[in-house]
């Protein structure tokens, strides 16, 4: 698995991100590598994200997922590589491809003092959306999260699974195409884990949206998802779940985690 | 490379959108304020102080000739009331640096930052938006000097207008680049002691500087040399209907530069990035 699927700088795989011929993927990682000083973080990352897809970043701590995260969002500057949105370089037209981008960070970034409402205007007003317009979305995506009636209250009072569900709806108020989602069912109790991956997988089904899901969490991957294997700052697998798992000869992903983790460490599948 | 996907998505930005990016963002600023009472009493009280107490007990003790922009002699009040303006505007300049600092660990910060429009535009409007708020502290400040006989002439709180604004970007700007570097809210307090005490106490905020000249002749290069004087000064003959056109071009210089400086140290490939993700992510 490990050797077979190594990536190619520049290149991506088409059964890595399943795009149509002559469709731009959502998410385009080309060759990307980034240190902070003598530490390297990422080395070498390649993958893509097909539009209206849900595909799973699965790495332990450190792995160098919000390393990634920050890449793609441009909070990092690129070092190597190439990163695109719907062929927006992000390095290049930073606006266009920012504009088709909606993110939910692993830290909460709302601002507990303001009001629902006024963490959604606020979100709209830096995309440009005139005020009026950012009520009619901001309306429309609170009721569909379920927090309609919570649009008066201070942030601060809404439960961590409200919270996120918020950050959801705000990082769609601009109407994205693109998805990214940085472990943010971390800190959640099951049911709410549940319920935001749910409303997440339903975007991608409903709004044609596709979502990279960062997680460490097994439960939260299913066979027909496209999964990218992130360790140590190196892609071991990527493709879709069922075949990583048949390639490593697993029988389940946490295995196939295992081994192929396990494999690298030992110096023998370095991709 | 094309996609039938983007084909409909509109390039670039109208003006329109620029506006609401910036009304957006002074909105936030001012809700925040306006929510933190106890940082807009800690505002004006700081100056007041100053003004009540510490201006009461030195009138006696320092004289103050006839130095322009003033046309008379004065009281002791009355000439440290423009530095005690330009305090007002110090420390917000440092407190939106602070704040920076504190949205940039909560990750606020971020919202700000992934906004798809230039991020030299972004800080500018940050800039601004803390500047109103500055301005807003002022006035308070001046209306309730005014019951202490800081009188200056009516046209004068016009005039000064354009002089705050001044030394609020350059402040403001100043506390940007600053936040730029501290890599955590407990480094701050090094800003109090390096930053703000000895820009206003090696400034023309609390005696003129030809007394400075008399008692320390090092010390008083080190206030020519010091930006906050130029804004103490600035405002001080723009209260009176006065230009004063060194202060000008040193303040509108030290702006200019400090945004410059603020924008590429806020630069992804540059600024942020050196220091890896915060805490607790991967």
């Amino acid at each position: 698995m490990t050797a077979t699927d190594a990536p190619i700088a520049g290149q991506i795989p088409p059964d890595s991100r399943r795009c149509d011929p002559g469709e731009v993927p959502a998410l385009s990682i080309d060759g990307v590598s980034h240190s902070y000083g003598a530490r390297r973080a990422l080395i070498d990352i390649n993958f893509a994200v097909a539009p209206a897809s849900f595909t799973a970043l699965l790495g332990l701590n450190g792995a160098g997922k919000s390393t990634l995260f920050s890449l793609v969002t441009r909070l990092f500057g690129i070092q190597a590589g190439r990163i695109g949105i719907f062929g927006h370089d992000i390095g290049l037209a930073p606006g266009e491809a920012l504009r088709l981008l909606g993110v939910v960070f692993q830290p909460r970034t709302l601002d507990l003092d303001l009001s629902v409402m006024q963490n959604l205007l606020y979100h709209a007003a830096l995309h440009g959306i005139d005020r009026r317009e950012a009520r009619l979305r901001a309306g429309e995506v609170l009721a569909r999260i379920g927090l309609a009636d919570r649009a008066g209250s201070k942030v601060r009072d809404l439960s961590g699974g409200q919270m996120r569900r918020l950050e959801i709806a705000r990082a769609l108020l601009h109407r994205p195409r693109l998805l990214l989602l940085d472990e943010a069912t971390v800190g959640l109790d099951v049911k709410a884990r549940a319920d935001i991956l749910g409303h997440v997988r339903r975007l991608v089904a409903e709004q044609d949206i596709g979502v990279l899901w960062a997680t460490h969490l097994f439960d939260e991957i299913i066979p027909s998802d496209d999964l990218v294997v992130l360790h140590q700052g190196r892609v071991l697998a990527r493709g879709p779940v069922a075949r990583i798992i048949a390639d490593t000869g697993a029988h389940d992903i946490n295995a196939s985690f295992k081994r192929l983790t396990e494999t690298a460490e030992s110096g023998n599948g370095s991709p | 490379m094309s996609s039938s996907i983007i084909k409909d998505q509109p390039t670039g930005f109208s003006l329109a959108q620029y506006v609401t990016c910036l009304n957006g963002i002074v909105w936030r600023e001012g809700l925040r304020f306006l929510h933190q009472r106890e940082r807009f009493v800690s505002a004006l009280v700081r100056p007041l102080v100053w003004l009540f107490i510490f201006a009461a007990g030195f009138r006696q003790v320092l004289g103050i000739s006839i130095i322009p922009p003033y046309e008379t002699y004065i009281p002791y009040e009355v000439y440290i009331a423009p530095g005690l303006m330009a305090m007002i505007q110090l420390f917000n300049g440092m407190q939106s640096s602070l704040s920076m600092v504190y949205d940039r660990e909560m990750g606020n910060m971020r919202t700000l930052l992934v906004s798809p429009l230039p991020r030299w535009y972004l800080l500018f409007c940050k800039l601004l938006a803390g500047t109103a708020v500055s301005l807003l502290q002022v006035y308070a400040f001046l209306l309730i000097a005014w019951f202490w006989e800081i009188e200056p002439p009516p046209t004068g709180y016009l005039t000064v207008l354009p002089a705050l604004v001044l030394s609020g970007l350059m402040l403001g700007s100043l506390g940007m680049l600053i936040s730029s570097g501290i890599k955590q809210l407990e480094n701050f307090a090094g800003v109090m002691n390096f930053v703000i005490f000895p820009m206003f106490f090696a400034s023309s905020a609390l005696y003129p500087l030809w007394r400075v000249q008399e008692g320390s002749p090092m010390l008083y290069y080190v206030c020519l040399f010091n930006p906050f004087t130029h804004a103490v000064e600035l405002i001080r003959f723009a209260l009176y209907g006065q230009m004063n056109w060194v202060s000008l071009a040193v303040v509108g210089g030290c702006t200019a530069a400090f945004m410059i400086g603020a924008v590429f140290a806020y630069d992804p490939s540059r600024g942020l990035s050196r220091r890896g993700p915060a805490g607790g992510e991967t």
